[in-house]
């Protein structure tokens, strides 16, 4: 959803700022600080958003079916709405230190227990497609920068930016539409697949070649572009010159000294864009009905199941922040320029 | 002859500006297919009730079999319900380009608030708001639009708050940057000396010095505002009126109506390739007003 062109000229403009005494241990704790921080307000806004806005939750489970009022106060006593706000706040967040993010509407089984069924799913599917679309957006971005201007780098760029537009959801329906019969197109395994693991294993690929190709698909772009315009920035180095003087082939002068340091901005970028892969996510989950935490988003959205829809924003917003503190923390390691001073 | 007066010169000046940048735009032959795109298209979605009557989108009204693929009746065949693809695709052109302006006007105004506010005052409400900015920048803004049209009542105003209260981040944080730079230059001190306001510094000084680059993150932010709205209505929290669709929308019944099965792409295909084109269209025309606008993009 952010716009892929402006944050990531942005993200290399303002680079983690050195800092200054206190050292290693300080800079850890403050990121992760600032994590902390952000978890909670997290925590805080799935709180507001699901129970302060307009809206009435019972009312909302009880849409479309008719329901007495002693039904509707009992469901009230049940999911502990006639509390005042403030009770209930604390009895939420209480709960969710416990690990307890209530009881599902629908399924009637804890959430964190459906969540924790659908989150390997996801995890496999975003995890294989990144690895993926990094590499891919990797190469082409070298080779379309070191090349700046020439077919392939029009040409690639121009396909990874109307890829970039498409829809996600639309790209997977095309896919599907373009492939009948050759993949499966719903689920995660076939369920009279044998039980072994090579076969299990075997038919879950299967399964995943469709979605990964079309999440791969719309994100790939971020990084092929973001390393083109990182390897063209670092093309005027001087320490560039040198090489070339030193007598290096021009292979060796890319891939020895223009990548790896051209890479640096790209590597905290896969984390800091995961919220764009995990939108993604949502989408081709819900078209391929894929059994991960964006199918059960989609879900809980179409049947007004509240806690559920809370427990996936929690642990989604979370996942997200944790990965960025994580790319925070890696910055460090990986450039000694922000270690030194 | 008399000399022009202050005001004439000055609106002479920025005709000669306004030329000169129209000049340099014109050189990027790709701002100016998109920019010709984008007038054909928003041209067609305004003459949408002229050209076209609107009882076809009336699905007790359809004349159209199911499903029927192009013919000369239909030129891009007709949906589940027999009503014409080619007039749905007109008509959701105006849902999704007004969802798409409103919701980046919104979030833009938002994004030019907190970072001009952010990089004027400095210090704690600098922190404070970037602090913020930071948190919601991370945040999955699609689950957060997603939670927010939930608690919200399904229709046109919950997708642009959605979109708009989600999208505005990026544009904070540039507008801050633009601003410290703009700030940082004597002129705004002598405005202070001079006795000028906060107010007054703001909208007379920094507000016109940060507002080409606004503009051209607007014209970027509109493709991906209506890429999102096609996501939300494709989860079904779009307007649930049939009168009123939008390409979301469209694509969402085509998915319910089994279109992928079938084998229906005259119903599949209009509605994304509008997106795409319009998308890719204010991407160019981005693209083409920031090298415009940032001489440093220009190709030397």
């Amino acid at each position: 959803m952010s716009d892929i062109l402006i944050p990531t000229e942005e993200t290399l403009a303002e680079a983690p700022p050195p800092t200054r005494g206190g050292g290693a241990v300080r800079y850890v704790l403050t990121k992760i600080g600032g994590g902390l921080l952000s978890f909670a307000l997290v925590i805080v806004l799935g709180f507001l958003l699901f129970r302060v806005l307009p809206g009435d939750v019972v009312q909302t489970m009880t849409r479309n079916r008719p329901a007495t009022p002693e039904m509707m106060a009992a469901l009230e006593r049940r999911y502990g709405l006639d509390l005042p706000l403030w009770r209930q706040f604390l009895k939420y967040v209480g709960d969710l230190l416990h690990g307890d993010m209530g009881t599902s509407y629908v399924f009637n089984v804890p959430v964190t227990q459906k969540i924790g069924e659908r989150l390997w799913p996801t995890v496999l599917l975003v995890g294989v497609s990144t690895l993926i679309s990094v590499a891919l957006g990797l190469w082409l971005g070298t080779r379309s920068g070191w090349r700046r201007g020439s077919r392939f780098d029009r040409v690639s760029t121009g396909v990874a930016l109307t890829l970039w537009s498409t829809p996600t959801f639309w790209l997977g329906m095309l896919l599907m539409a373009a492939t009948t019969g050759l993949f499966p197109t719903a689920g995660l395994v076939y369920s009279d697949t044998p039980p072994d693991f090579f076969s299990q294993a075997l038919d879950i690929a299967h399964h995943m070649v469709l979605p990964t190709i079309t999440l791969v698909a719309v994100t790939y772009a971020q990084y092929q572009l973001v390393m083109r315009s990182s390897l063209i920035e670092e093309m005027g180095a001087d320490y560039l010159t040198t090489a070339r003087a030193k007598g290096l082939r021009d292979d060796m002068v890319r891939r020895k000294h223009a990548v790896p340091n051209a890479l640096l901005p790209t590597v905290t970028l896969v984390f800091l864009h995961l919220g764009f892969v995990i939108a993604g996510a949502i989408s081709v989950e819900t078209v391929f009905s894929w059994p991960g935490l964006g199918l059960l988003t989609f879900d809980a959205l179409r049947v007004g199941d509240l806690p559920l829809l809370q427990g996936t924003f929690v642990v989604l917003a979370g996942a997200v922040i944790f990965m960025n503190v994580l790319a925070d923390l890696l910055y460090r390691v990986l450039d000694p320029r922000v270690r030194a001073s | 002859m008399t000399a022009p007066s202050p005001r004439a010169l000055a609106w002479r000046r920025r005709g000669t500006a306004f030329a000169g940048g129209w000049r340099e735009f014109a050189k990027h032959r790709s701002g100016l297919v998109g920019l010709g795109l984008l007038v054909v298209i928003v041209l067609l979605a305004l003459l949408a009730p002229v050209i076209t009557d609107r009882d076809g989108l009336d699905v007790t009204k359809a004349t159209g079999g199911s499903l029927d693929p192009p013919s000369w009746d239909f030129l891009l065949g007709t949906d589940r319900a027999g009503r014409s693809v080619l007039l749905l695709t007109l008509w959701s052109a105006r849902i999704s380009l007004t969802v798409g302006f409103v919701a980046t006007l919104l979030s833009i105004a938002i994004g030019t608030i907190i970072g001009i506010v952010a990089a004027h005052y400095g210090r704690w409400v600098s922190g404070g708001l970037m602090r913020i900015t930071d948190f919601f920048l991370v945040l999955p803004s699609l689950v957060l639009a997603i939670a927010l049209s939930t608690v919200l009542e399904r229709g046109i105003g919950t997708i642009i708050l959605a979109i708009g209260l989600t999208s505005w981040p990026p544009a904070a944080r540039l507008v801050r940057a633009q601003t410290l730079t703009v700030e940082a230059r004597p002129y705004i001190e002598r405005a202070k000396a001079l006795g000028g306001g906060h107010l007054h510094v703001i909208t007379k000084h920094v507000l016109p010095a940060v507002l080409p680059l606004v503009f051209v993150n607007t014209t970027l932010a509109v493709g991906s505002a209506i890429v999102s709205e096609s996501t939300l209505s494709f989860l079904g929290l779009g307007d649930p009126d049939p009168m009123r669709p939008s390409w979301g929308s469209m694509l969402r019944s085509a998915s319910l109506d089994s279109a992928v099965i079938v084998g229906a792409w005259w119903y599949l295909l209009p509605p994304g390739i509008a997106i795409g084109i319009v998308v890719l269209s204010f991407t160019m025309v981005g693209r083409a007003l920031e090298s415009v606008l940032n001489p440093r993009l220009r190709e030397g």
